[in-house]
């Protein structure tokens, strides 16, 4: 008995008619690999239909797709080379069924994408190819199918091999051949085709076993996402797939966004010689542990060097197959790994024309669209970039019980947000003040709390937070102002300008406004804080008195008063992720005031705020003379 | 991981997640080959267990040694187990071609066995490269009203991520070997020492590749007495394995317009 062997997924794709069907009944004809009478039916099916005959009938398996002759969904079917077995995925090429195309293709290890030599590239012949790219498979094959039709014309092959080897080329991917074939005459799928003695390249049947079979790259991180927790017995058994990395009797893991730690007792196994000790990608496992600590679904256990990042915000590539247009606002439910949660879409960042690759700044993605949209979860997850972990890199959208769309997650320009969290939630007890806020208030007159400022650069932030200081001061408040100038030197002297130093630094001055506002005192902060996260962070450590004020103005008006030149700088490339030009700037959802400095004077717009201060801070004011 | 290694953590992959999402599920359990694999690699999945029912659905045709085996089976294994009958024949669409509509009996015991229990995920031991309409099958398959299947517009299924939400009154079929052929099940079950009905070992030149109804099933010729001979058989033959169940052969829609209606 000979055992069981490697195995390999090729995806055949392209567009409507081109002859994907076709070209899998030929190669199994011409293999010998079709079942007994199977050519016999085929062609009893097709004179009940009074047509020629019909290769693509072998696995256009629905009378449906027969009787229209266009395959309506995926399918697969197996088949072996004398070097190894293959699951050939074939899927069809009309744009009605791309959620099937992608359905067969994302299954795959490697494509094989056929271009008709008459029609040449086509919507879909270049959507495919940019979907294969997002879907992850990154060998492609690319076939010019129906020579038979262009007289096998060499020229017409070399324009479409020139052409879509530029498209390709822009996507980063390399095809591994270029084929000129006639599925349905047989040329060049299981032998070279005497009509083409110009192509000395490889046959299909050549170029299947040409791929590589794909295994996941070594010394990737632990990734261990909770599936389930089972007490079917004495044992509280932890079960679910290992994505990427090792896992072994004995390892410390993390659990995240949990923050809990727990050692590996076992890994149990039903019908087994010996239980294991270790345990690889791939492999659905059980463990439990050494400790009781609270598990459930949606964890993430890795190790605890290079856990997975922790943030409720990313930016994620998507192709949207949902009826219904994705826009700004939409809510869904994502399932990333094994956890599932509810997200809002907190903007739609450029919808991208698979056809030429062009952007456009679009605000809804419809059907069949492929865009880069900004993502905020209700909760903090554990997750990875696509590029650094694949599989734990990826999420789908669920719409109406249904999957509606996939998306690959970058974390460009936003910051783990692993140790601000963990920071926060360590368990310090405060000391008990004798002085009470109540001493405070009767003293100073007023409460104290934390004006948060934020806003664009130019937008005027520092120029109202000094006049607001001086006015409030003049009114008899306790007030100080804390901007970039007064905290980068000293306290945050130690930071850069990464996304997790940005957060910290925010993190940082939110801390100490809370400590301030805790003195009694009003204390203003003006940073751009361009992310909601950190803002929201800065809330929670502020309390009751913390009041979110939205200095507006619209990047057109900041970048035409650039008070430091910095805008254009940024537009020259020499400020990398600049705010509003390169980077983010999420402005706020609920803010407590709005001061929109576009249309108000600066006086206007410092009265503002202090109205507000007054109305919500002031027990009694006591003005001092200037 | 070598292959099957593969095969067998796929599958316990989709037992859990359905275990994980779904409240009240049962598995098919026809007592054939792809069954008892079935039924095993829920035990590797639940460590031991079979957390709910096997549901065998009774047409009253099967074979003598189908019956010895299931009663011995569900005493061995402790499964929780439920029987399920079939109307008569006479009742079914007669508009379907003789073995097909003998068939039908299946889906409409299998109806009323969901009425009765109220069941929203049932597993069901089908596999892609047996046949061109389960070649096309997703793993969670959502099924209307009346156990139909809307083949020309199925849900996408990609990244290990499934469907696992349904509007009330359907349900979920779930097929945890999708993706296994028939030589991958004669090597798990010779791997995994899992029990197997005699009616597969070649007696008298005769062996079943297939177990349905005795009507309507018919062995092929082999001299394949153990399962090595088996695999060895399935390494050179072009014969198709549903090749002896009638029903398929019929007429070129038949087991589409069962499968639609709501046939495994
Ligand atoms: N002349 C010629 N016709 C071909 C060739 N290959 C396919 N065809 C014909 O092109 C038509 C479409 O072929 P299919 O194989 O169904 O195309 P497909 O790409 O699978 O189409 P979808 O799956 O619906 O996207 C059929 O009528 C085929 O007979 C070829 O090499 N030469
Ligand atoms: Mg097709």
């Amino acid at each position: 008995m000979s055992v069981a062997e490697e195995s390999l997924k090729v995806a055949i794709v392209g567009h409507v008619d081109h002859g994907k069907s076709t070209l899998v009944g030929r190669l199994f004809h011409d293999t010998g690999s079709l079942p007994e009478g199977k050519f016999e039916a085929i062609q009893a099916m097709c004179k009940r239909r009074g047509m020629p005959f019909e290769w693509a009938f072998l696995m256009d398996a629905l009378q449906a797709e027969r009787d229209q002759g266009v395959t309506i969904d995926t399918s697969q079917i197996w088949f072996r080379t004398a070097k190894r077995g293959y699951v050939i995925i074939d899927a069809p090429g009309h744009k009605e069924f791309l959620k099937n195309m992608v359905t067969g293709a994302a299954a795959s290890d490697a494509a094989l994408l056929l271009i008709d030599a008459e029609e040449g590239i086509k919507e879909q012949s270049r959507r495919h190819g940019y979907l294969l790219h997002l879907l992850g498979v990154r060998q492609v094959t690319v076939a010019v199918n129906k020579m038979d039709l262009v007289a096998y014309d060499r020229d017409r092959f070399a324009t479409i091999e020139r052409d879509y080897r530029v498209y390709l080329r822009e996507l980063g991917v390399t095809p591994t051949h270029f084929i000129p074939i006639s599925a349905r005459e047989g040329d060049n799928i299981a032998r070279p085709s005497e009509a083409m003695a110009w192509y000395q390249g490889p046959t299909v049947l050549q170029a299947l076993d040409d791929f590589q079979v794909i295994t996941q790259p070594d010394g990737l991180p632990l990734r261990f996402p909770v599936q389930d927790v089972y007490r079917f017995d004495e044992r509280r058994i932890i079960a679910g797939r290992i994505e990427t990395g090792i896992l072994q009797v004995g390892d410390q893991l993390l659990f995240s966004p949990a923050n809990r730690m727990g050692k590996v007792k076992s890994i149990e196994a039903w019908s087994v010689a010996a239980p294991p000790i270790q345990a690889c990608a791939g492999e659905s496992i059980g463990i439990t542990l050494e400790e009781q600590i609270f598990v459930e679904r949606g964890d993430v256990a890795s190790h605890e060097v290079n856990p997975p990042i922790e943030s409720d915000v990313f930016l994620a590539r998507l192709f949207w197959l949902g009826d219904r247009d994705l826009t700004m606002g939409s809510r869904y439910t994502m399932k990333l790994n094994t956890a599932e949660v509810g997200v809002v879409v907190q903007s739609v960042d450029r919808v991208i024309d698979t056809g030429d690759l062009s952007t456009k700044g679009e605000v809804k993605v419809a059907r069949n669209q492929v865009a880069e949209i900004t993502l905020r979860a209700d909760t903090m997850q554990a997750l990875d970039a696509f590029t650094s972990s694949p599989p734990t890199g990826r999420f789908v959208l669920v719409d109406n019980y249904n999957i509606a769309g996939g998306g690959i997650i970058s974390m460009e320009g936003y910051a783990d947000q692993r140790n601000l969290v963990a920071r926060q939630s360590s368990n310090i007890q405060r000391v008990e003040h004798d002085v009470t806020a109540e001493n405070r208030e009767s003293r100073n007159g007023h409460r104290g709390g934390v004006l948060w400022f934020t806003g664009l650069s130019g937008a005027g932030k520092s120029t109202v937070a000094v006049a607001v200081e001086r006015r409030l001061f003049n009114l008899g408040y306790q007030t100080y102002v804390l901007d970039g100038d007064n905290v980068r030197h000293g306290l945050n002297g130690d930071l850069g300008f990464s996304p997790e130093d940005r957060a910290e630094n925010i993190r940082r001055v939110g801390e100490v406004a809370a400590l301030i506002s805790r003195a009694g005192m009003l204390c203003i902060t003006a940073f751009i804080s361009p992310y909601r996260s950190d803002r929201d962070r800065a809330r929670l450590a502020g309390g009751d008195g913390f009041a979110e004020i939205f200095i507006k103005a619209d990047l057109a008006t900041c970048e035409r008063r650039d008070p430091k030149g910095l805008y254009k700088k940024a537009r020259a490339g020499d400020i990398p992720d600049f705010t509003g030009i390169s980077a983010p700037y999420e402005a706020p959802g609920a803010p407590d005031l709005v001061i929109d400095t576009a249309t108000l004077t600066v006086e206007e717009a410092v009265e503002r705020v202090v109205e507000y201060v007054q109305s919500r801070f002031a027990i009694y004011a006591k003005p001092v003379s200037e | 991981m070598n292959h099957l290694d593969v095969l067998e953590s796929e599958s316990i992959y989709i037992f859990r997640e359905a275990f994980s999402r779904i409240d009240k599920l049962a598995m098919l359990w026809s007592l054939g080959k792809d069954s008892n694999v079935m039924l095993w690699l829920a035990r590797k999945a639940f460590f031991g267990h079979l957390p709910f029912p096997a549901m065998h659905i009774d047409t009253g045709n099967k074979f003598p040694e189908m019956y010895a085996f299931r009663d011995r089976y569900v005493t061995e294994w402790g499964l929780n187990f439920l029987s399920g009958t079939c109307p008569p024949v006479a009742e079914m669409d007669e508009t379907l071609p003789p073995a097909a509509r003998s068939a039908a009996r299946k889906t409409a015991g299998l109806k009323t066995l969901l009425e009765t229990h109220g069941f929203e995920g049932i597993f069901a031991g089908i596999r892609r490269d047996e046949e061109g309409t389960r070649a096309k099958e997703r793993y969670f398959s959502p099924r209307g009203a009346r156990g139909t299947w809307e083949i020309k517009d199925q849900p996408p299924e990609f990244w290990g991520q499934f469907n696992t939400t349904f509007p009330p009154g359907t349900h979920l079929r779930i097929h945890p070997l999708l993706h296994w052929t028939e030589i991958d099940i004669w090597r798990y079950t010779l791997r995994e020492n899992i029990p197997t009905i005699p009616l597969y070992f070649a007696r008298d030149g005769k062996r079943y590749r297939s177990l349905g109804d005795a009507d309507i099933t018919f062995p092929i010729d082999s001299t394949a007495g153990t399962i090595p001979e088996i695999i060895a058989e399935l390494q050179t033959t072009r014969i198709s394995e549903r090749s002896g169940r009638a029903m398929d052969h019929e007429a070129e829609d038949a087991f589409e317009r069962l499968r639609t209606a709501g046939y495994m």
